[in-house]
């Protein structure tokens, strides 16, 4: 008769991983996405000509690759940081769909690592961008397979 | 907008006799409970007492009057009723895993079967053997088969997966029917052939968005079959119309995801998910582009009352917002999330009533026409 133990430990073998048909991730690494142009967008903050500026950041997002990722991430929290609150509802009006979705994404993912006053400010284009892109816009976020 | 408090416990499947007279639903548990209407009561007079596991899908043939249910025990069993009582057959699906979703086809001699295992298995009858055979549709499905539906041609089946695409399949089984004619999703269908594939449900091409897309949840033909609608984990709605152009057109909408799907007419669809409320979405065929329609649930009559200054800080406190409202549920009727839909009345070219049933236990029928009166800006095109 076997001894019923309560515990799993016997298992020492992950059975799926010799299912031949295991589903397995179709990974595209590394596409020609290049990040933001950081000279255009630092040019444009210095100008004073924030919308612009966030439309520039919010274009090629890179997907899924390491180093430009980090890049893009601080760039954006430059770009987020340097608007005045009362600007913050106009510019996020002016994105369209996929632009709210987007700046979604960029918030999340700056709230994993909050820095000095980062949080602040993205809570606040957390409320704006959650009342123009709606709960969808966050569940967007957490089923998105590539990550920005 | 009558509710009707079944159980305490989620409804996981209900399906409707062809007079609409008696529901099938399963309240969370192994067993299939049969309901009669009387009036406006509902009484129980059968229980179904046989799979080992959580019964997760349940269709009730209209004309044959049969009842194929499908469990988590990886079986399905087809019902008859002989005299009073219902008597059940097995059907061997060959599958290693939970079965998720059962649909009859049009014509009533084959059912599909989707589930954990990665597959579709399509069951049909063999006279000579008198028992239930099954085929397997395998290739390309990656993940568990989460919804189907058939095509009004009785050959086509659309199926919706956790591998985040809506596929079309051809179910074509030689031994019980004729070669189809061509349709508009594809003329040379041989069994197991993928007739159309979506993309990862998200918008085609918008500014790198990472279109991941979800796990589609639902998924519907329209009355002609020429229309396929699904919703998806990502909260987006998408619509493709076969043929050579075979566009998709998606939306993202604001909501919770939806977790079923039903055209009401062939330009309408009516959805509802974990928002607890369904809503229509209108198709515009010529701009190939999906609004929302409108969230359709009964407006609850809400006092207004004066509030005073020590409630007032008492919500800042608690909830953040010093709004009026110190209500603390749900408007709508449902109180928990939708899990499936029902057409009634009128089919899917121009329904009439439809009926939703949830994880708070609850049916509720819907009459489109008291909806289009009481929701004055509602258009059902």
């Amino acid at each position: 008769m076997s001894k019923n133990n309560d515990s799993n430990q016997f298992r020492k073998v992950d059975v799926d991983e010799y299912d031949e048909n295991k589903f397995v991730d179709d990974e595209d690494n590394g596409e020609s996405q290049v990040g933001p142009d950081e000279a255009e967008v630092d040019s444009l903050i210095r100008q004073g000509n924030l919308m612009e500026a966030l439309q520039a950041v919010l274009k090629n997002p890179p997907i899924n690759t390491k180093n430009q990722n980090d890049r893009a991430e601080a760039l954006m929290l430059k770009v987020l940081s340097a608007f005045k609150s009362s600007d913050i509802e106009k510019a996020v009006q002016s994105l369209d769909k996929n632009g709210v979705d987007l700046l979604m994404k960029y918030i999340y993912k700056g709230f994993e690592k909050p820095s000095e006053n980062s949080s602040a400010t993205l809570l606040q284009w957390h409320e704006k961008a959650l009342s123009a892109g709606g709960v969808g816009s966050i569940v967007r976020v957490l089923t998105a397979r590539k990550t920005v | 907008m009558a509710y009707h408090s079944f159980l305490l416990e989620p409804i996981s499947c209900h399906s409707w006799n062809k007079d609409r007279t008696q529901i099938a639903l399963c309240p969370n548990n192994h067993d299939v409970h049969i309901y009669k209407k009387d009036g406006t009561k509902w009484t129980k007079i059968h229980e179904l007492k046989e799979h080992n596991g959580q019964v997760t899908g349940i269709d009730w043939a209209p004309e044959s009057n049969r009842i194929v249910t499908c469990g988590t025990d990886r079986n399905a069993y087809v019902w008859s009723l002989k005299g009073e009582v219902w008597k059940p057959t097995l059907v061997i699906l060959r599958i290693n895993r939970a079965a998720r979703c059962v649909s009859w086809s049009p014509k009533e001699n084959k059912f599909a079967v989707g589930s954990g295992s990665r597959l579709i298995s399509i069951c049909y009858f063999e006279q000579e053997n008198d028992w239930w055979v099954c085929k397997h549709i395998k290739k390309p499905i990656r993940s568990t088969v989460l919804s189907l539906d058939w095509h009004p041609n009785n050959v086509l089946l659309a199926a919706g997966s956790c591998d985040f695409k809506c596929r079309v399949f051809s179910a074509y089984i030689k031994e019980v029917e004729e070669k189809p004619g061509p349709t508009v999703w594809g003329s040379k269908m041989p069994f197991g052939e993928v007739l159309f594939e979506s993309g990862p449900s998200g918008v085609s091409g918008g500014a790198g968005e990472g279109a991941g897309g979800g796990w589609v949840h639902g998924v519907c033909f329209s009355h002609s079959g020429n229309r396929l609608a699904w919703t998806s984990h990502d909260s987006t709605v998408a619509i493709a119309e076969g043929g050579k152009t075979s566009t998709i057109s998606s939306l993202s909408s604001e909501t919770l995801p939806l977790l079923c799907v039903s055209f009401i007419t062939e330009n309408s669809l009516v959805a509802a998910g974990h928002d607890c409320y369904p809503v229509l979405f209108v198709y515009d065929g010529t701009k190939g582009s999906v609004t929302f329609g409108g969230k359709l649930d009964v407006p609850k009559q809400t006092s207004q009352r004066g509030i005073s200054a020590r409630e007032r800080f008492q919500n800042l406190d608690r909830r953040a917002t010093s709004s009026e409202t110190t209500e603390q549920g749900l408007e709508s009727l449902h109180k928990n999330s939708i899990s499936q839909i029902s057409v009634l009345e009128g089919g899917k070219s121009k329904c009439s009533t439809f009926c939703t049933t949830g994880m708070d236990g609850g049916m509720v029928t819907w009459d489109v026409k008291s909806l289009e009166s009481d929701l004055k800006d509602l258009k059902i095109v």
